[in-house]
């Protein structure tokens, strides 16, 4: 299991600071969901985390800063979805899964057995063995998803990094892959980050929730800390109601009742 | 547990197997075709008799064994060498820029390859003065200094160094040394058609000393290429999520356009700019078999060869005594062939 620690971390793209000052920690084994409206800065705080974004201040994995890190280290570690995959049209699913293990087989290697098995391991978890041989590129939104998904499973880390991996699916299946990420957290014992924009569903899944607004941090803290209207009005949008059916959080938006007089 | 069930993308043994008895046949084709016909069977003891320590004297008579020999067979190799080359360059440039129109000279080696040769038949005329043929070597320098200077201009643009920069780069580089050109032959128009002659690309000086002097560079190029094939399709899913892979896109980029380029300019520098090879034979390949990397480069090879072999005997049998310049012959032939595979498809085109 693996900790992240972000600290004092600014991100600067073509000459503008996206992320100003951002600190905040993981636990091992925890889902944190960031929360904000567009243009908080979501996704570049994701691509600093796993991807190949420059930065100044510190991401600390394990104690070790993720700049210093080598390539193929930080992807046996880290594993990333961003917002809008790429999907080759004309790959098996089973070749797209199997890029996953591209930094267990070396930089002019091939695949081993031992990487046939975590492939069919992962589309087996993800419920997708039986489109292995289909083209990623024809397959439906909720079933790309799955794919993506199978493919980090692959990669075998200990921390996943999903940049709103829901974003373009209907409800059930967004409820859907969230239950599937939830349980492959627990099985596997994973460190989750992920963007997500439905406040409902990060109540309803993270164990921890951070509000992105304009570059900061504007609240972090356990679902009941930070779910709650006189947080989300002031980064959201003051109709906000936090309800509870069942015993879960429910956020919904309220037109605004005088234009809907109008 | 899951035997029998679809693994990671195989080259099947038949498409490879296919693609050879193509090229043999291809091949043999055109070793006897010709302003003489010449028997397959003395094609073959002619090449029997040239086998080290267990080929012995030849049957054929003299006249067929040098045109056999001399003539068809060095300028069959070219041709397989060059076309292969330039198929496989294609590939590999599809692959790191992720763009189907991408050939092997979209970062300027054409361009820089055309300057170079047209400056050496303008300005040095008297190539019986040089130890050498100095227009292979122009060619070859002007095609690598073009993707060179795309690379540094692609470099140093400072909104961020992506594919899409390098692409543009390189268009504007290749506008520039074609400018050049254009401007240095319409100033000497005396020497206009042989200049326009090498652009439209040839095999006609085909021998073993340019057999020699391209192989090695083919053999090691398309040899890396071979290599970085799996990490071709790591490329396909963009430079961020091959980065999280675990893969360096921009280092690997530069290999793979660096072995691509100078077996680009190997080939460009003695058979001038044939068009089309480095496109379509990779899209037919994706388009009848599959979209994997691991599969294109290698039917590629084969294929591309083939294709320039067979586009070279319509090139200099078609209009015989005369010859049609062999870009014309691979844009007339491969063109129809390639829409109609293109109709045939299901629309993998990456």
């Amino acid at each position: 299991m693996t900790a992240i620690s972000v600290s004092g971390l600014r991100v600067t793209l073509g000459g503008v600071e996206i992320l100003h000052d951002v600190s905040f920690g993981v636990e091992p084994g925890k889902w944190l969901g960031i929360v904000g409206p567009n243009g908080a800065g979501k996704s570049t705080l994701l691509r600093a985390i796993a991807a190949d974004l420059n930065y100044d201040g510190s991401i600390s994995i394990d104690g070790v800063e993720r700049q210093s890190i080598d390539m193929r280290t930080k992807a046996a570690t880290i594993a990333y979805v961003p917002q809008r995959p790429i999907y080759p049209p004309g790959m098996a699913v089973f070749d797209y899964v199997l890029l996953g293990r591209t930094p267990y087989m070396g930089p002019l290697g091939s695949e081993r057995a031992e990487d046939i098995a975590a492939v069919w391991d992962a589309l087996g978890s993800l419920g997708i063995d039986h489109f292995a041989g289909r083209d990623v590129g024809s397959l439906s939104g909720g079933e790309t998803q799955r794919a993506s998904l199978a493919r980090v499973v692959a990669q075998g880390t200990s921390v996943l990094v999903l940049d709103e991996a829901t974003a373009s699916l209907d409800v059930a299946a967004q409820h859907e892959v969230l239950e599937l990420i939830d349980d492959m957290r627990r099985e596997r014992s994973l460190t989750v980050i992920s963007a997500i924009h439905d406040l409902t569903a990060a109540a309803q899944f993270c164990d921890t929730i951070a509000v992105l607004d304009g570059g900061n941090i504007a609240a972090i803290g356990s679902v009941d800390a930070v779910v709650t209207e006189s947080v989300l009005r002031e980064v959201f949008e003051p109709t906000l109601r936090v309800l509870e059916i069942d015993g879960m959080p429910v956020v919904v938006s309220l037109r605004n009742e005088r234009k809907q007089h109008d | 547990m899951n035997a029998g069930r679809p693994t990671a993308t195989k080259v099947h043994w038949w498409w490879i197997g296919g693609a050879l008895a193509l090229m043999v046949v291809v091949a043999m084709w055109a070793a006897v075709s010709g302003a003489v016909s010449i028997p397959p069977m003395d094609v073959l003891r002619t090449v029997w008799s040239k086998v080290p320590l267990i080929g012995g004297d030849s049957p054929v008579d003299a006249t067929t064994e040098a045109i056999v020999w001399q003539i068809r067979l060095p300028r069959i190799v070219l041709g397989l060498l060059v076309g292969s080359m330039l198929s496989v360059a294609g590939a590999a440039y599809q692959g790191v820029f992720r763009n189907p129109l991408a050939d092997p000279y979209l970062l300027g080696a054409g361009a820089g390859a055309g300057l170079g040769a047209t400056i050496a038949i303008v300005y040095l005329p008297n190539i019986g003065w040089w130890v050498f043929d100095p227009l292979p070597l122009a060619a070859f320098v002007g095609a690598v200094a073009g993707v060179g200077l795309a690379y540094v201009l692609g470099y140093t643009v400072r909104s961020g160094r992506t594919s899409v920069t390098l692409i543009l780069a390189g268009v504007a580089v290749a506008a520039f040394l074609t400018a050049l050109q254009t401007f240095i032959q319409q100033r000497e128009s005396e020497t206009l058609r042989e200049v326009y002659g090498w652009i439209l690309g040839s095999l006609n000086t085909a021998g073993w000393s340019e057999v020699t002097l391209v192989g090695p560079y083919v053999v090691v190029c398309a040899g890396a290429i071979f290599v970085y094939r799996r990490l071709l399709n790591v490329l396909a899913v963009g430079d961020t999520e091959a980065a999280t892979l675990g893969v360096h896109p921009q280092r690997l980029r530069l290999m793979i356009v660096l072995f691509a380029t100078l077996g680009t300019a190997a080939v460009v520098a003695v058979s001038g700019l044939i068009g089309f090879v480095g496109i379509i034979i990779p899209h037919t390949v994706r388009l009848l078999t599959t979209s994997s990397y691991r599969a294109i480069v290698p039917l590629s090879f084969i294929l591309g060869g083939a294709f320039l072999v067979f586009a070279d005997v319509i090139a200099r049998t078609a209009q015989a005594p005369a010859e049609i310049p062999i870009g014309v012959v691979t844009a007339l032939i491969g063109a129809p062939f390639f829409a109609v595979v293109l109709r045939r498809s299901k629309g993998i085109v990456t």
